[in-house]
């Protein structure tokens, strides 16, 4: 049987993946590092650009059987995809002085990033699960080899060991949820197997038995999401995330915390909102989400080398993103209403928090030698003073992660999360979510105060490279302006 | 006209932070004094735009809804959040307006001459003015979610003022203030979000007035609010960051948290949880009269052993604040009226107050009651302006601290029964115990023979200069006006409280 492909929807796809091969061949060829960037940032920007254009027209999907499809090309796969390309464009920015520092090979370095930022475009319009895992996989797989890419230091070996090891066997456990509830029900689209998980099945010639009833269905439902929760780094899957973050080269760790975990996001969100039944999964999102926050904001607390205190706030913050799909553990937060407004939140959160997120990173590129690591927490003292706006940025971006004016973004991120739960009538999370962030700020404005401290040791300023300054101020500047019109975020959130 | 005025009230101090963060150190400070002043005159003109003129006393029609806002703006903001851009201005909030407008334009006027040490002087009028912003919204919003943006305004504004320009032990106590204040302002949030999710919608002139909330939702909002607004007041037993803030602040930051920023509790308890939640507010009045007294009694006691002036001050905060708790728990009209003008009255006492310590600590060097003695002898002006503010804080009759006290301790008689008797009993003994306590500060600091301390400094440098005068002479009057007419501030709140009493005892 042969079926007709829709090459338009597939775009964007395409796209990306030809800037991949299109860096390789121009590392091949040209040989020359700006090229390479180039080409990469310039590939990163039109997959961007194009999936906004398609996404504008109507909606489309290929790859069908009789009654679903596997690839769906909308406003969300759109948006994804377009902040995939966005990111990927930041990061390449933050990366500029690592390449020229000569710390990793740019071909390979540019080529593994675009094959990542491949595997997300294609993550948001997946619309079955094969489809899903595979291309959260091909996220995540260049990822392994751009960790280890310090190669000077056996911290990033050790962080690209412990993320391959504990991401695969987190790909195997999803592939095994998976496996299982396409053994009980026989289906793998995500918009059939919503129907057939609460419709009876019969196994093994066996009288009809509602799926849900099955144990197996559990078990399977439960594997497919921890397994993904992995990816999100959620606790108690989140023990990878620090080391692999202090290990890896600083725009690597940004590109891990903000695009790789909005891949984990943008999975669950499929799979919880269309697929899975939300009785089955709400106690568990909603267990997931205080431990993820509670033990990600207290073990902050402690930390005093920089990315691993970023490493835990992003673990933390995972949980107030799961924390909105915790309101369906209960029948009043899966109504019409309620429900939309959880997902609406959830999506809200990712998308003021990788903001936030990335300008964090940024300014701490911006304040670190190329080939350095975060460094300890008091190497950043005073550093508002040496450089008044970048450390004006970093305090910004971090007085937002916790959630606070002048930081409105995140401010309204978590008004967004508070609200969703008191509509479902889930007060009690609503209130853990409020005095997890008591606990973030104690962490949050320690780092921002010492930014402002005066330094004994009177260290020089350093002048900040042009893209890494550029991403910067992009950052600071959408934050600042989301911060202001965040209407913007909660309709396209909605859309 | 009103609208802009109204609009100006928050806009110029905004634009007068962002100037002085820009511009240099003197050139900053000036523009921040310059907007700090225009946005004092905006408010003053705000007043005149009160459709039955000042001291109108016209009676609210029976049924009127609690708020009615003289001047108000009203436009969308974020739809998706329930969130408007909803400001108004009543007989309530006005008070507090001005004494917030003129409270920072005093701060700004002592930083123009002096400086604490820390940090540049134009960021800190920049700090400030974004203070009276966050303040002045919370006073001026009329939405929720919006009343709760601007509440969380003000906090990294006072952390960075505290932690920049403090004392010695400034980040320990610039943290305790902003973990506590935060730990409300967050309870602030769900208890906001519960009331707007049960009435769909944030909009505090509806909630007040037309929806009516089930028993179960108005307990629940009224402990998560009731808790919020009590750290920020602060009410015993949550009072514990407001010693340690008080102290390590710099003078201007001490003014302004204590003039104003613990108004945002009780102005919040009145407006916003009496308001939306008068079942649960009867419900926990009991509780919230005991914790008052206990918070009158506690501060009292404290100070009576208390060795070092600024703190001293601080904790006299917490009685004072007490009775204005004290004041609203009662949940009558005489206990709502004596909370109001007890919390302008200790704004602009207690502002002078601090005022008056910071410039003791600047020319000793030291707050150490037992070291400081005959200040009679070396600086007769500035004992005998610390005499006046003592015993204005005290309560005599004829200044402005006597009406809040007394008639806080009126109201728990007029509210009737055992309980309520004993706690006006206990809560007058109270104020016999403040008597004691600033008598006791003044004979230590001002009478008897010069100590070492006090004579060392020559005579030049401890007469009170001219910006010095200009600050504090607006508050000396202000606390002899209204003690005299207390009119001032009442004439204008009694319509509003009429119909929240009406609207609370329905």
């Amino acid at each position: 049987m042969t079926q007709a492909v829709d090459h338009v929807a597939l775009l964007p796809g395409y796209l990306a993946a030809g800037t991949a091969v299109l860096v390789l061949l121009a590392d091949l060829f040209v040989a020359r590092r700006v090229v390479t960037l180039a080409v990469a940032a310039g590939g990163a920007a039109a997959t961007a650009a194009v999936a906004i254009v398609v996404g504008a027209g109507s909606d489309r999907s290929t790859f069908c059987v009789a009654d679903a499809c596997s690839y769906l090309a909308n406003d969300r796969s759109a948006l994804v995809a377009a902040v995939f390309g966005f990111l990927t464009l930041g990061v390449l920015g933050l990366s500029a002085p690592l390449l020229r520092a000569g710390v990793a090979p740019p071909g390979e370095y540019c080529f593994l990033l675009a094959c990542s930022m491949t595997g997300g475009v294609v993550l948001g319009a997946a619309g079955d699960l094969v489809t899903l895992i595979v291309a959260l996989e091909t996220l995540t797989l260049p990822l392994y080899v751009l960790v280890g890419m310090r190669r000077q230091t056996m911290e990033s070996a050790a962080a690209a060991v412990t993320f391959f090891v504990v991401s695969v066997v987190a790909t195997a456990v999803s592939l095994l949820g998976a496996a299982l509830l396409y053994a009980v029900t026989g289906r793998l689209h995500l918009t059939a197997l919503g129907p057939a998980l609460t419709g009876d099945v019969s196994l093994a010639g066996g009288s009809p038995v509602r799926a849900l009833d099955l144990p197996l269905t559990s078990v399977g439902i439960a594997l497919l999401v921890l397994g993904l929760a992995f990816k999100v780094a959620a606790v108690p899957f989140h023990a990878w995330a620090p080391p692999t973050y202090d290990g890896a080269p600083l725009p690597v760790a940004a590109y891990l915390s903000t695009a790789s975990k909005l891949g984990g996001v943008v999975a669950i969100l499929a799979v919880v909102t269309v697929a899975l039944p939300p009785s089955v999964t709400g106690p568990l999102l909603a267990a997931l989400a205080v431990l993820t926050m509670t033990v990600g904001n207290l073990v902050a607390l402690r930390q005093i080398r920089m990315t691993r205190l970023l490493a835990w706030s992003s673990v933390a913050q995972a949980g107030y993103i799961l924390a909105p799909l915790g309101a369906l553990a209960i029948a009043d937060g899966r109504t019409g209403e309620a429900f939309s407004t959880a997902v609406t939140a959830a999506v809200a959160y990712t998308v003021f928090f990788v903001v936030l997120e990335i300008g964090a990173f940024a300014a701490v590129v911006a304040l670190r030698e190329p080939s350095a690591d975060g460094g300890r927490i008091d190497s950043y003292r005073g550093a508002a003073r040496r450089h008044r706006w970048v450390g004006a940025a970093l305090a910004l971006a971090l007085i937002g992660l916790a959630g606070l004016p002048p930081g409105l973004a995140g401010l309204f991120a978590k008004v967004a999360v508070v609200r969703s739960l008191l509509t479902g009538s889930s007060g009690w999370l609503a209130v853990v979510v409020a005095l997890n962030a008591v606990v973030g700020l104690a962490y949050y404005v320690r780092v921002a105060a010492l930014l402002y401290a005066p330094d004994p040791l009177d260290r020089p300023a350093r002048a900040v490279p042009w893209p890494v300054a550029g991403v910067l101020l992009l950052a600071t500047g959408f934050a600042l302006a989301v911060g202001f019109a965040p209407q913007l975020v909660l309709d396209w959130a909605a859309g | 006209m009103n609208e802009a005025l109204l609009v100006a009230v928050l806009a110029l101090p905004a634009a007068g932070a962002a100037v002085a963060f820009l511009l240099p150190d003197r050139a900053g400070r000036v523009a921040a004094t310059g907007f700090a002043l225009l946005a004092f005159v905006a408010s003053l003109l705000l007043g005149t735009a009160h459709p039955a003129g000042w001291f109108s006393y016209a009676p609210a029609g029976s049924g009127a809804p609690p708020i009615v806002p003289w001047t108000s703006v009203d436009t969308s903001w974020v739809p998706a959040l329930d969130l408007r851009l909803h400001f108004g201005v009543d007989g309530v909030s006005y008070p507090l307006v001005v004494l917030t407008t003129l409270l920072t334009l005093l701060c700004c006027l002592y930083t123009l001459w002096h400086v604490p040490a820390g940090g540049r002087g134009s960021t800190l009028t920049a700090l400030l003015l974004v203070v009276e912003v966050g303040m002045l919204g919370t006073f001026l919003a009329l939405d929720l979610v919006l009343f709760f943006v601007f509440f969380e305004v003000v906090l990294l504004p006072m952390y960075a003022i505290i932690a920049g320009w403090g004392g010695d032990r400034r980040r320990h106590a610039a943290r305790k203030f902003a973990l506590y204040t935060l730990f409300g302002s967050v309870l602030l949030l769900v208890g906001v979000f519960t009331v707007v999710a049960a009435a769909g919608t944030a909009d505090l002139v509806t909630l007040t007035s037309e929806v009516t909330l089930t028993r179960t939702t108005q307990l629940a909002a009224f402990t998560l609010l009731a808790i919020a607004f009590a750290v920020k007041s602060p009410l015993w037993p949550l009072h514990t960051w407001l010693p340690d803030a008080h102290t390590q602040a710099p003078t201007v930051g001490s003014v302004l948290l204590a003039g104003v920023l613990l108004k945002m509790g009780t102005y919040g308890l009145i407006r916003v949880a009496v308001g939306v939640a008068p079942e649960g507010a009867r419900w926990a009045s009991p509780l919230l009269g005991t914790l008052a007294v206990a918070a009158i009694l506690v501060g009292c006691l404290v100070c009576l052993a208390q060795t070092e002036l600024k703190r001293l001050i601080a904790y006299s905060s917490v009685g004072h604040m007490g009775f204005v708790l004290l004041g609203v728990a009662t949940l009558t009209a005489t206990g709502i009226q004596a909370a109001l003008i007890g919390n302008v009255a200790h704004g602009i006492i207690t502002g002078l107050l601090f005022f008056l310590a910071g410039a003791v600590k600047d020319r000793f060097h030291t707050g150490d009651l037992a070291v400081l003695g005959g200040l009679r002898e070396r600086a007769p002006w500035l004992s005998g302006l610390l005499a006046f503010a003592a015993i204005a804080s005290l309560g005599l009759p004829g200044l402005a601290g006597f009406w809040g006290e007394a008639f806080a301790v009126v109201a728990a008689f007029e509210r009737g029964g055992g309980g309520w008797v004993t706690l006006g009993v206990l809560a007058a003994i109270g104020g016999a115990l403040t008597a004691a306590y600033f008598l006791r500060m003044l004979r230590k600091v001002t009478h008897g023979t010069a100590s070492p301390a006090v004579s060392v400094p020559p005579l030049p440098a401890i007469r009170i200069s001219g910006p010095e005068l200009a600050a504090w002479s607006p508050l000396v009057v202000l606390a002899l006006l209204v003690g005299l007419v207390p009119a001032l501030v009442l004439g204008l709140s009694e319509a509003p409280v009429r119909s929240l009493i009406e609207a609370v005892t329905r």
